[in-house]
């Protein structure tokens, strides 16, 4: 043979590849290596390294930042599946540190305060992929132009109440059905209306979804949830407070993995829910003002 | 009896690239014939199974609580054709070279390979590549690699097919084949039309 091949990294198979292998997974949000040891150990298909989970950042209160690069690196330490961090939106150099730490995927998070009023990162630069949250059909075309290799839902995060991530995936859903009867003008307007290329468009109108792997997240706090979610075409779960804030995490862990699973395994599900102790508390999203709800950061 | 070029292909849905698997096998024989295997009766009539790419300790974990981990074995050693890709050939393999921190998968035993997880690095190292393949008309097969497992040794009766940079990334033991790399991510179908007809169901 003789040739070496020619050799690429950071394209958009790897990246968009890498998200495909998550899929009916359930990624955890961790802040310690122990933390990560029982995600994993629960049958998490990835951990997401966080200073502090989404219901202690809405409880504290101040600007939310990236993640201590030491607490990134011991829970890189203490687990073989894959580790994400989250940076701000639009902070490009926190982006650049939690690469060069060699996380496996960047969340560029409505989580963490908003760094840039203007633009979200520059995605396609970077080797490492990344992933987004979206409200609407049109919010993940544009964060896929900018590069995100995987959308998720925000819900609203931090809050155990599932009914902003239904939403998002019901909104999905309708935005995705309504395109197939669009002629080539009404998708022009539509992807104007959007600000994003009509090739995006089109792609989701063929694919009739996303071209790209899309979680839940933001809100979910039970098995029960993490199925409702799946019904509802989510590719995966991921849960941030849900289990950490649950009277039992290692037992809500596993009972969610295996909801995500076979979540529409009815005499399983009700196995898995039994005995589980208080789920986290959970807030209703009507009382919540309107500062406070994370989701509305673009 | 089932006639054998008609049997169901299963793709293992527990978790991980299971939709790219049953779309490649679907072109090559039709959807109707893409069984999802979900638990052990779905293992009964089939003709082939995927093992696709995924997390391993999280599918090592499911194999088990799915009760599928015996019959899988069975089936294996039964001649039952397997492809495992990723993920799969870590499953599929004898033996697994400990990570640090010593929290690997139980595999399966069914491919005489001894391989390493994440061995080519992180995400940021996931690499793609055409490979040579001797045995593949068309010339090289375009390779993504994911995080991929390195096959550190393979054992008789287990044979490469392909090395890529004097590793090897494609073994085959009798029906079973083990690939480090995923095609179902290339749109390339020669080596799952190799596969499927190496176990009689292609015409």
């Amino acid at each position: 043979m003789g040739a070496v091949p020619p050799f690429s990294i950071g394209t958009d198979r790897l990246k968009r590849g890498f998200a495909r292998m998550q899929q009916g997974g359930v990624i955890m949000d961790v802040t310690t290596p122990e933390q990560a040891t029982l995600a994993e150990e629960a049958g998490a298909v990835a951990v997401m390294a966080l200073e502090r989970i989404p219901a202690d950042i809405r409880a504290a209160g101040g600007v939310a930042r990236m993640a201590d690069p030491n607490r990134v690196r011991s829970i890189m330490a203490a687990v073989t599946v894959p580790v994400m961090a989250k940076c701000r939106i639009g902070h490009t150099a926190e982006a650049r540190i939690l690469e060069s730490l060699g996380v496996d995927m960047v969340d560029e998070s409505e989580v963490l305060t908003p760094a840039d009023p203007f633009f979200h990162v520059a995605k396609r630069d970077f080797t490492v992929p990344f992933v987004c949250g979206a409200r609407n059909l049109g919010e993940a075309l544009r964060r896929i132009e900018e590069g995100a290799a995987m959308i998720r839902t925000k819900g609203e995060p931090g809050t155990g109440n599932v009914v902003e991530a239904v939403r998002h995936l019901r909104q999905m859903n309708q935005e995705i059905a309504a395109l197939e009867t669009m002629t080539p003008e009404e998708l022009g307007v539509y992807a104007e209306k959007e600000r994003v290329p009509v090739e995006r468009v089109r792609e989701v109108q063929v694919l009739k979804r996303l071209p790209v792997i899309n979680f839940a997240a933001g809100g979910i706090a039970t098995p029960a949830d993490a199925s409702l979610c799946r019904l509802l075409g989510a590719d995966g779960i991921f849960v941030g407070s849900g289990i950490f804030k649950s009277a039992n995490p290692r037992e809500t862990a596993r009972a969610i993995v295996e909801a995500s699973m076979h979540h529409t395994d009815w005499t399983r599900l009700s196995r898995v829910s039994s005995g589980l102790g208080e789920a986290m508390k959970g807030l209703e999203i009507s009382t919540l003002a309107p500062d406070q709800l994370l989701q509305v950061r673009e | 009896m089932t006639e054998p070029d008609r049997a169901p292909v299963g793709v293992l849905a527990l978790q991980g690239d299971v939709p790219e698997h049953a779309a490649a096998v679907a072109a090559l024989v039709g959807a109707k014939r893409v069984r999802s295997v979900l638990e052990p009766a779905d293992l009964s009539g089939l003709g082939a199974l995927l093992l696709p790419g995924g997390e391993s300790t999280t599918l090592s974990r499911l194999l088990d609580e799915s009760g599928l981990r015996d019959p899988l074995i069975g089936a294996g050693r039964g001649g039952l054709p397997l492809l495992g890709t990723c993920a799969g050939i870590i499953l599929l393999a004898r033996e697994l070279e400990p990570s640090p921190g010593g929290k690997d998968p139980l595999p399966l035993g069914l491919l005489s390979v001894r391989v390493r997880r994440n061995d080519y690095g992180r995400q940021a190292e996931s690499f793609e590549a055409p490979i040579p393949f001797p045995d593949l008309p068309g010339g090289p097969f375009p390779g993504a690699f994911i995080r991929a497992p390195r096959i550190l040794s393979v054992a008789p009766p287990a044979r490469v097919l392909a090395e890529l940079k004097g590793h090897p990334v494609a073994v085959r033991e009798g029906s079973v084949w083990g690939l480090t790399f995923h095609p179902e991510l290339s749109g390339d179908l020669r080596l799952h039309r190799l596969f499927l007809a190496s176990a009689g169901l292609l015409p």
